[in-house]
């Protein structure tokens, strides 16, 4: 057992902290959470530098690593900025689908447009209650004369406004059971049929775009199928599973970086004659603040590494997520707490961690759905 | 036994006023929330129909109401999920300086327009560098004969932008007893060295203007200063029981609104071919709710009648603020938590209230000096 990282890993984590460190800027940052922005420039850049696509192959000009690599730069880069570190790391959202059981021909298309910063991936987020929710309300492609044809809508889908291909699941077969009647597809923005409607003016990842697509006769080749047919749902699964560790490692980032301006605060903000971090109540909100962090930090790193090593664990997935919600959340109270009024105002940034961390909370899957995975894993089927 | 008694009249009163909201209210509310800014007529027209200041005397312009007219206010305005009218602060806790401790010229010449809304007050109390350390403000007001110069820089002042006439709290430079160097100063718009410095972005309570104001050699008349001088602080102490009664109450209604919003939604949505909410797990949350609203709910008025009563409940009222500020933020939290993305979009007005109740763990006083005030009282 070892817990240090490797010298490619540590290489990582610097070189992601030095860009998010020379390139953010906090002004630009709330100029563009204001406006709904994404931040195409640095978008660019960070593609230029590797960081997108770190865990993809190195034949669609993907980093060639793997998810733990991927995990430190999304917390560097969160930890740095968090709504930009969010944007930058949901950029590729859906493409993992891709990745994971894509046709070569397809991956070779599409997947090095994302890793070189020319285009976003999209796709769906997990519905709030899967265990309630009809899964009726996704598409439904029907094989016409040898082409699929896509019809119906699909909600909240990451990047709608600024992907330039989604991935998306269909249902193929209607009379089928669940876990066959489904299949994912790849759809290109530009399609004809396809409309997208506005983002949604949320508090949260306001960088991001959030938006509903439609499909109107959208006809696709065979091509355009990722992976078997009737195999959706387990993709989707496998996807968002993913997705979960990706997304702990934004906000353990978004957590860590409430506690940095926290520290920086109560160590010069005086009041009653003292540095308000002599106070030993504000010194142990830091201390939980911490403790919280650490604790998210060694479950998402551990999810991670078992992602690496090919034996994903579907318990700690979910764990760490929930984990490092709760840790990014906590902090990021705390830290407006700490700041006082100044907490509640934008200039001082952790009003807006804290935003950013509830949004990654709402979306893909509510704890909830969090805990209804993790206690099965635990619990088994009860007889 | 109900523990405010509402009369008759107050019930109308608040018909009254609902009627007013739906119509005056509630169709701006989005833009001045995208505006950032609710407009000076809306106050106009909150103070001409009588809904500003309900308990100031039928003597100075009032209608002659209670306490209780300014707990109907206050419940339906919160339930509009909207603080650009943020009616508590001016009507029931910056009024009611001028009302208690003004002369009777400052009286005649201020309360009918802070009824009428033709004036819209403010209290400048924190600075830059003086923020939970009150009595550490810089703010300085040099009596000299007939008039008085103040010099200094205030901070998120509420009201900042909209206001009419402020409550400026400065120190005699002389006196070196911080608490007994701090006077009330009433300073009008428009007096030469006032100025108003621009309104801040915030998380949320985006339709209310925070700004931050400058007093540059700032000079008004002596019978602009509120009560005696160097009294200033025990003023602002005695009023801040009111205040945080004010936000416990607010942080309540903000519980009790958002609750009976999730209750809707599951009704609505959760029914998978079955009744109601058929998770477990958000039964139980909703139940946990439901159980610290109604917790919340009979804290607040038990302490709204004592202070009617005219006791002193400084230590109650300080834990009410803490508790129900916090049990504000855990219940809209938990609501969005279970929510989802359903919570991100428009339909969804608990994202707001979530927002805009992140701030009343920090103002007036914030939860860390209420538990400072609490165990002092306890001899700790």
């Amino acid at each position: 057992m070892e817990f240090e990282l490797n010298r490619i890993q540590k290489g990582i984590q610097k070189a992601a902290t030095d860009f998010a460190k020379g390139e953010f800027d906090k002004d630009l940052a709330m100029e563009m959470d204001r406006n709904q922005r994404f931040p195409m420039d640095l978008f660019k850049k960070a593609a230029d530098l590797g960081f997108i696509g770190i865990h993809f192959d190195e034949e669609v000009m993907g980093g060639g690593l793997g998810h733990l690599e991927t995990v430190l730069t999304a917390e560097a880069l969160c930890r740095r900025d968090s709504t930009i570190g969010s944007a930058l790391m949901l950029a590729g959202y859906g493409a993992e689908c891709l990745m994971n059981t894509g046709s070569r021909e397809l991956k070779e298309a599409f997947l090095p447009h994302l890793a070189e910063g020319r285009m976003l991936a999209g796709a769906q987020v997990p519905s709030t209650n899967r265990d309630t929710r009809p899964l009726a309300e996704t598409l439904a492609a029907e094989k016409i004369h040898g082409e699929w044809v896509i019809n119906g809508t699909v909600k909240d889908v990451i990047n709608g406004q600024t992907a330039g291909f989604y991935c998306v699941l269909c249902r193929t077969d209607s009379d089928a059971s669940p876990d066959k009647a489904y299949s994912l597809f790849l759809v290109e923005r530009d399609m004809e049929g396809i409309s997208v409607s506005e983002s949604i003016s949320s508090f949260g990842i306001r960088m991001t775009s959030i938006a509903d697509l439609r499909f109107s006769n959208v006809r696709l080749p065979e091509l355009n199928l990722i992976g078997k047919a009737g195999n959706g749902l387990k993709q989707q699964a496998s996807f968002i599973n993913q997705s979960r560790v990706l997304m702990a490692a934004m906000a353990l980032g978004i957590g860590q970086g409430a506690l940095d301006r926290s520290i920086t605060y109560v160590k010069s903000r005086e009041q009653f004659g003292q540095k308000i971090g002599r106070f030993q109540v504000n010194a142990h909100k830091v201390a939980e603040m911490m403790l919280g962090i650490e604790q998210a930090r060694s479950l998402t790193y551990q999810a991670a590494w078992h992602l690496n090593q090919k034996k994903p664990d579907l318990k700690l997935m979910a764990m760490a997520k929930l984990a490092a919600i709760k840790a990014a959340l906590e902090a990021s109270h705390e830290a407006i707490q700490l700041h006082g009024g100044s907490g509640f105002c934008t200039e001082a940034e952790v009003e807006r961690y804290c935003r950013d961390a509830k949004a990654l909370e709402m979306l893909g899957g509510s704890t909830n759905a969090l805990k209804n995975d993790i206690a099965a894993g635990i619990i088994g089927n009860i007889k | 036994m109900e523990l405010l008694n509402f009369t008759e009249q107050h019930k109308t009163y608040r018909k009254h006023f609902q009627k007013f909201l739906e119509t005056d209210v509630i169709p701006h509310i989005d833009d001045w929330e995208r505006d950032h800014m609710t407009p000076k007529s809306a106050w106009k027209k909150m103070g001409q129909a009588g809904f500003l200041c309900p308990w100031v005397s039928t003597e100075y312009g009032g209608m002659g109401g209670d306490f209780l007219h300014s707990i109907v206010i206050n419940k339906e305005l919160s339930w509009t999920n909207h603080t650009g009218l943020m009616a508590y602060l001016h009507s029931d806790i910056i009024v009611p300086y001028i009302n208690t401790f003004g002369t009777q010229t400052q009286k005649k010449k201020y309360l009918p327009g802070c009824v009428s809304g033709d004036i819209v007050m403010a209290v400048a109390m924190t600075e830059p560098d003086s923020g939970s350390d009150l009595a550490s403000m810089s703010t300085t007001a040099v009596e000299e004969g007939n008039e008085v110069v103040i010099n200094g820089s205030k901070t998120f002042i509420s009201i900042g932008y909209n206001c009419d006439l402020v409550i400026v709290a400065a120190k005699d430079p002389k006196v070196a007893n911080p608490h007994k160097a701090i006077s009330l100063y009433l300073v009008e718009d428009g007096t030469p060295g006032f100025i108003r410095g621009s309104k801040f972005e915030k998380m949320g309570m985006h339709s209310q203007d925070t700004a931050e104001l400058f007093f540059n050699n700032c000079t008004i008349p002596i019978e602009n200063r509120l009560g005696e001088k160097g009294s200033g602080f025990v003023m602002l102490m005695q009023k801040l029981q009111q205040e945080r009664l004010m936000v416990a109450m607010m942080s309540v209604w903000a519980a009790e609104f958002a609750l009976e919003w999730v209750t809707n939604y599951y009704r609505k949505t959760d029914t998978n071919g079955g009744g109601p909410s058929t998770s477990q797990a958000v039964q139980f949350a909703i139940a946990e709710m439901a159980t610290d609203v109604m917790v919340g709910k009979n804290f607040v008025y038990k302490l709204a009648a004592d202070h009617m009563e005219k006791k002193s409940i400084v230590t109650e009222t300080s834990m009410a603020k803490f508790w129900a500020s916090d049990m504000a933020k855990r219940v809209t939290s938990k609501i969005l938590e279970m929510v989802g993305t359903d919570g991100l979009k428009q339909g969804c007005p608990v994202s707001r209230t979530w927002c805009d109740v992140q701030v009343y763990s920090i103002f007036a006083g914030t939860n860390e000096i209420m538990k400072t005030i609490i165990a002092k009282s306890m001899k700790l």
